[in-house]
């Protein structure tokens, strides 16, 4: 199973090289957006064509967890889709799936800050003494995003959604330096959870919705799950191999 | 009301190596042990799934809940402390094995010099190198003393290491042949050797071999896979307590061991403590448990708390500069330099948490300080632990940390980057401490931890006389592009550093400078010992748990001779006017 999967994905990763067309730079945001916001949701590699899906035509997972509102969801993609776009490399956190793998992520522990001291008083705090609001990370990204639409607002008299490229950057970079207002939260705090998050997306195991077919890894020649190196370890020559995901590991499926 | 249970002989307060190795050592003597530890049971079976750098490495699924309990920190004493409300500079154990089960298991021996490190620097460059700020200490045990006891942790371990030649003297070769080489080892060595240093390889507990310990205990051949600190091992090829001291005191069923038991109170009566007060974190229930003799084995952190919390020992006070509990709290600093390589990919995605090689000749005083105005140093180091892509996005300092260029750099270099690191000692300063929180507390209400640390002008000079050394190591493997690293305006709590922290119960000669014996014995308490890196006086140039396991040895030496002669089992030097 897990091997026809490998072999369908190293096809389709050609497929993505040849064809950055689909949602590279030249086109501009409010094309790539009118676009995703109508596949986004039924389409389960996001800009993907059918044909190419590493996966069985329906991904099950692909579907809201933690958003109420497409619009939020499509502005939080792509947001993501700027910090880690499409290039020659092959996918951005779109394709990847990265927009899924956060909201799955909000909806759980980790949206939830289980594991994390949340008890106050909350003071705001040097810039060395790490996160410091009471708010928990699913409000921090519901306050960030709502930021962002207000801000294209202002600055572009347009929503997050329909700027060009360009100037969704300026407003990613407003947040990052701290320049944006939000209510009970810096924005360079939301701006850093979203884009670890948007890497963390790229990079794990397809297991929890992003790194779709493991394309994260393949642009990073990381092989995933291997059990042992032991014989390879001492070789010279660099060693690319076909990546496993932890899917692979399991004996009951 | 706590339910009082029935008295037994010793109890240690958590089960990672220290308490572990407390409960085999005193288990085999037929003495009855109680191991309380407040997190989970857990072994090889529960590391078969365990490649999941989301969940291990980021989401830091094997560390401590800190919804519970946590630290506070603030960098000055004028500054108000805000609790540690992530894990980030380093990463504190929780469950059976304590962050035995997810350390690298790089096994070092602090030098001859670290143990006395006052008296030697004193001797080479007169009594005031650094000023009396800072409150440099001997240890109150010489290496000599300590060097059975190194060798002790090692065999148990099974440690693979070979011949350092500007390291701690052996009287006994590694258990073990060291690790294997790879492209990346020999590169750094050959660059060593050539600008006159002596490189050798790290002394690692993930195994070349498999190994049988003197328990019968036995841990298999590491496989190099890559998913190793932060992690446990599903092969049992790391060393952990789990795979050795554990299994060894539990065969001998003179050990029970409660899981899910936090320990809250040590039951203190002024004079002698009589066992320790616990919540059981299923049930909710509270139990005293009586016992002869408490061994703190619970970190640094709670190994402080636990004393402050009991009214045990006098808390330290930076502005009178009295007493000893919180005293002389150490961390370490990381110089290095990242090389990266224009021509040539390397298998940086292979590795094991301790596979590496290191030089020497700028730790310690293994060089003349004569014309620089710090002391000590660091061992310098290539490692090949395995990188994993989500914390692996290293790029040029002038890269943005996102978008286009991120991403094409980012993964232009994965395989393209190689670093000299150093692990830079940390000198005690007064102003560095540990002491309660007066507003923040855990779920039982009692006080935090709370940290006051910062970077000292000893660790700025040090870490720019270490990365130079690091750059220059960098330039000979043939780096296109070196780039040195810098010290941050102040020690940050966010980004992971190091799980080396240090002090707060520290050891010495002196009961009105320390506040153990070198017998890891409270000098106030007789029937106390405090075992683990709390009682280092200062943080050395290597990762602490080859010392902190030789330490326990000693503890559980001394633990064994209370047993039969009661009372200080050591004579206290007191050098100094206070009262
Ligand atoms: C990622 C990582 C990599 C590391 N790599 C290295 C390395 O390469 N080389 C090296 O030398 N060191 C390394 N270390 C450090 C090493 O893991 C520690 O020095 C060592 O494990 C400390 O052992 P310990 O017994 O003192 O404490 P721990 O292992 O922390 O054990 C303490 C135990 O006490 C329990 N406990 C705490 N409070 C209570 C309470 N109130 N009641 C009950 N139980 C309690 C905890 O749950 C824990 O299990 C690393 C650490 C980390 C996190
Ligand atoms: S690198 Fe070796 S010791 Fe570490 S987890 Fe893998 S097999 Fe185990």
């Amino acid at each position: 199973m897990a091997e026809n999967n490998e072999k369908t994905t190293m096809s389709r990763r050609r497929f993505i090289k040849n064809s950055s067309y689909v949602a590279g730079g030249a086109i501009g945001g409010g094309v790539l957006g009118t676009v995703l916001g109508r596949n986004l949701l039924n389409d389960n590699q996001g800009t993907a064509p059918k044909e190419s899906s590493g996966d069985s035509s329906q991904n099950f997972n692909r579907a809201l967890m933690y958003f109420t509102r497409e619009k939020d969801f499509n502005i939080l993609s792509q947001a993501t889709e700027r910090i880690f776009p499409e290039d020659d490399n092959g996918p951005g956190a779109i394709a990847l799936g990265v927009p899924f793998f956060i909201d799955h992520q909000l909806a759980g522990a980790y949206g939830h800050n289980d594991r994390e001291y949340m008890q106050g008083p909350f003071y705001p705090g040097s810039d060395f003494q790490g996160y410091q609001t009471r708010l928990k990370r699913h409000e921090v990204f519901d306050v960030g995003i709502q930021a962002m639409d207000r801000e294209s607002q202002k600055e572009f008299d347009a929503s997050f959604e329909e700027l060009e490229g360009e100037q969704q950057d300026q407003i990613l970079k407003k947040l990052q330096d701290g320049d944006v207002e939000l209510k009970g939260v810096t924005s360079s705090t939301f701006f850093e959870l979203l884009r670890s998050a948007t890497i963390e997306g790229a990079y794990s195991d397809p297991l929890y919705g992003g790194n779709g077919n493991m394309e994260g890894w393949m642009m990073k020649e990381f092989p995933g799950n291997y059990m042992s190196y032991i014989d390879e370890i001492g070789e010279e020559e660099f060693i690319t191999k076909e990546p496993k995901a932890l899917r692979a590991h399991i004996s009951t499926q | 009301m706590a339910t009082e249970l029935e008295k037994v002989e010793i109890v240690t307060v958590g089960v990672g190596w220290t308490g572990g190795i407390i409960a085999a050592e005193l288990a085999k003597e037929g003495a009855q042990v109680v191991g309380l530890e407040r997190g989970k049971g857990r072994s090889t079976e529960d590391f078969q799934h365990i490649h999941d750098e989301y969940r291990y490495a980021i989401r830091y699924e094997l560390m401590q809940d800190l919804s519970r309990e946590t630290i506070t920190f603030r960098n000055h004493r004028d500054e108000r402390a805000l609790p540690m409300r992530q894990l980030g500079s380093f990463l504190l154990g929780e469950g059976l094995g304590g962050a035995g089960v997810h350390w690298n298991g790089q096994t070092w021996r602090f030098l001859p010099y670290d143990l006395e490190i006052k008296s030697k620097t004193d001797e080479r460059y007169g009594e005031n190198k650094l000023g009396d700020d800072y409150t440099l200490q001997d240890w109150g045990i010489s290496y000599d003393e300590l060097e059975p006891y190194f060798y002790q942790f090692e065999k148990t371990a099974g440690i693979s290491g070979e011949e350092n030649p500007k390291g701690a003297p052996r009287n006994n070769p590694y258990p073990t042949p060291p690790m294997k080489e790879t492209p990346i080892t020999q590169r750094f060595k050959d660059a060593a050797n050539s600008l006159n240093l002596n490189p050798f390889h790290i002394p690692s507990g993930n195994l070349s071999e498999t190994y049988e310990n003197p328990d019968g205990e036995t841990i298999n051949q590491c496989q190099y896979c890559g998913f190793c600190e932060r992690f446990g091992c599903e092969y049992g090829a790391k060393s952990t307590p789990n795979m050795t001291v554990i299994p060894t005191a539990l065969g001998t069923d003179n050990f029970e061991l409660r899981m899910h038991s936090n320990v809250t109170e040590l039951m203190y009566d002024g004079d002698t403590v009589t066992g320790v007060r616990y919540t059981d974190l299923q049930t909710g229930e509270e139990f005293i448990q009586p016992a002869d003799i408490v061994v703190l084995t619970s970190y640094v952190m709670n190994n402080v708390r636990l004393l402050l919390n009991s009214g045990i020992g006098r808390p330290y006070d930076p502005e009178t500069r009295s007493g000893v509990i919180g005293k002389n709290y150490c961390y370490q600093i990381l110089p290095g330099a990242n090389g990266f390589f224009e021509e040539e990919k390397f298998n940086t995605y292979m590795g094991a948490g301790s596979l590496g090689a290191a030089v020497d000749d700028y730790n310690g005083d293994n060089f003349d300080h004569s014309d620089v105005d710090f002391i000590h140093g660091g061992v310098a180091a290539i490692t090949q632990t395995g990188q994993r892509p989500i914390n692996n996005n290293t790029v040029p300092n002038d890269t943005p940390n996102w978008g286009a260029e991120f991403k094409s750099q980012s993964i232009k270099y994965y395989h393209r980057v190689l670093a000299v690191g150093a692990q830079g000692a940390s000198i005690p300063h007064r102003n560095n401490y540990l002491s309660l929180d007066p507003d923040y507390k855990d779920i039982f209400g009692q006080p935090l931890l709370r940290m006051t640390y910062d970077y000292t002008e000893q660790d700025r000079k040090l870490h720019n006389y270490l990365s130079e050394k690091c750059a220059e190591i960098v330039r000979e493997m043939g780096a296109d592009n070196v780039e040195p690293r810098e010290i941050s305006d102040h020690y940050n709590i966010v980004p992971y550093q190091t799980t080396h922290n240090t002090g707060g119960v520290i050891m010495g000669a002196d009961p009105d400078t320390s506040a153990v014996n070198n017998y890891l014995q409270m000098w106030d308490v007789d029937n106390l010992f405090v075992v683990g890196a709390s009682a280092f006086a200062h943080n050395g140039g290597y990762n602490p748990t080859g010392t902190v396991g030789a330490l326990a040895y000693r503890a559980a030496e001394g633990i064994k001779k209370f047993r039969e002669e009661n009372g200080q089992l050591v004579q206290g030097k007191r050098s100094s006017k206070q009262v």
